[in-house]
């Protein structure tokens, strides 16, 4: 596989993770469990997009077409998003939400971790500033987990099936395929099988302070790399695309 | 005008969301010179997602046109990484007289040796006895925080 198509197969997956995960996120604006979870959660979705941004930005000089941001972000088929499936599950109750972003926070940083010393430029750059806020966002999430794990009766069995039922999702976050591969014998980006040890040893010490287990590995859900979602990508995509469907070639 | 000048001018454009602080004084301009006649300005985005980069992008041209430039050229750069390091000691006055808490450095707090929260000085009483509500508040770059002495929630410039 060319190396350009590798890395814009690589950028999609990096920058589809952050764009439909902090979409996702943004679905909680107003709605929050209080007004600086609210305000916090929106935060982070922010950062999230503004990561897509200059990912999908740099995407588009990568696929060498003229494609603006924009064009990357709206302009794709169903089948040609690369988001993990974990960024696309519904937001559910507060707990489903942490749950889901602790487990996404702590894969996120590692790999951002070692983006930095990718010997893409621009990708080191990114990543440069995208790590600082990523801690950030672990931190929350990891306090929130705690918080919830290690609190009442009722929030620690909540949280825990929203552990248990999320669980599934988790191995599809670590799958790599042809582009991972050339893009890793690039320097470009980190091995997702080194990584994978490390994050679930920093999960399992998470859940185990927040007096929660760890569910067992069991049959894991798949296919985001070759595009295949979940029901629930189809309509997080009605919405991101309504106004690129209803009226082709908007502009602002 | 001399590339001297053309700092002065970029001092005068003030952070849209923060009034008080230029963009100078902010860290986000990175350098400003002249190449054959057209000022050449490099800024850099404080927060990934800061949806103030824009309008800055436009300040800035906005402030060229004024002085009679119609030719110019203002480049976004990510590299080297924005910090909050680079906020300059007027810009650091100027927000905690605006009512916002400045980024406390860390080599001035023996609180980060031990490992322990930064103490943040409450802008409105001075106090050091403040506390932190939420790690996100009204902006990206910005945390909640209430001062236990006067009782005031103010906003922090937190740290990057």
């Amino acid at each position: 596989m060319e190396h350009k198509q590798a890395l814009y197969n690589y950028l999609l997956r990096l920058g589809d993770n952050a764009a439909i995960l902090g979409h996702r996120l943004s679905e909680w604006c107003g709605h929050g469990p209080e007004l600086e979870e609210d305000i916090a959660i929106i935060n982070t979705a922010l950062d999230l997009l503004g990561h897509a941004r200059s990912i999908y930005t740099y995407a588009g000089q990568v696929d060498g077409n003229g494609k603006t941001e924009d064009d990357v972000a709206y302009l794709r088929l169903e089948r040609e998003y690369r988001n993990a499936l974990i960024c696309e599950l519904p937001n559910g109750h507060y707990g489903d939400t942490i749950a889901r972003q602790i487990l996404f926070d702590q894969f996120n940083l590692l790999v951002y971790e070692q983006l930095v010393h990718s010997k893409d430029e621009t990708v080191a750059a990114i990543a440069a500033k995208a790590v600082k806020e990523i801690r950030y966002h672990l931190r929350r999430s990891t306090e929130w987990t705690l918080r919830l794990g290690d609190g009442t009766t009722e929030s620690h069995d909540r949280i825990q099936q929203s552990f248990n039922d999320v669980w599934m999702f988790t191995g599809d976050l670590f799958v790599q395929d042809e582009s991972d591969r050339s893009v890793i014998a690039a320097g470009v980006g980190p091995d997702l099988d080194i990584i994978f040890p490390i994050w679930k040893e920093k999960v399992k010490a998470v859940l185990d302070e927040a007096t929660l287990t760890m569910p067992t590995d069991g049959w894991m859900q798949s296919g985001s790399k070759q595009g295949r979602h979940t029901e629930h990508f189809g309509y997080i995509l009605s919405e991101l695309q309504y106004m690129q469907r209803a009226y082709p070639g908007c502009e602002w | 005008m001399n590339t001297e000048q053309l700092w002065n001018l970029l001092d005068e454009v003030m952070d849209p969301e923060i009034p008080v602080l230029s963009l100078v004084d902010l860290g986000v301009v990175r350098d400003a010179s002249f190449k054959n006649g057209i000022p050449v300005i490099t800024i850099t985005p404080t927060y990934s997602g800061c949806p103030a980069m824009k309008v800055m992008e436009e300040d800035i041209e906005a402030a060229l046109q004024a002085v009679g430039f119609d030719e110019y050229e203002v480049n976004t750069v990510l590299s080297p990484a924005w910090t909050t390091d680079w906020i300059t000691e007027k810009g650091r006055k100027a927000l905690q007289d605006y009512g916002i808490a400045p980024p406390e450095q860390a080599t001035s707090d023996k609180n980060a040796l031990l490992g322990h929260p930064k103490e943040v000085t409450c802008p409105n009483c001075k106090s050091r006895k403040t506390k932190m509500l939420s790690q996100f508040g009204s902006t990206p770059c910005k945390a909640l925080y209430q001062c236990n002495d006067c009782q005031e929630p103010f906003d922090y410039f937190k740290c990057i």
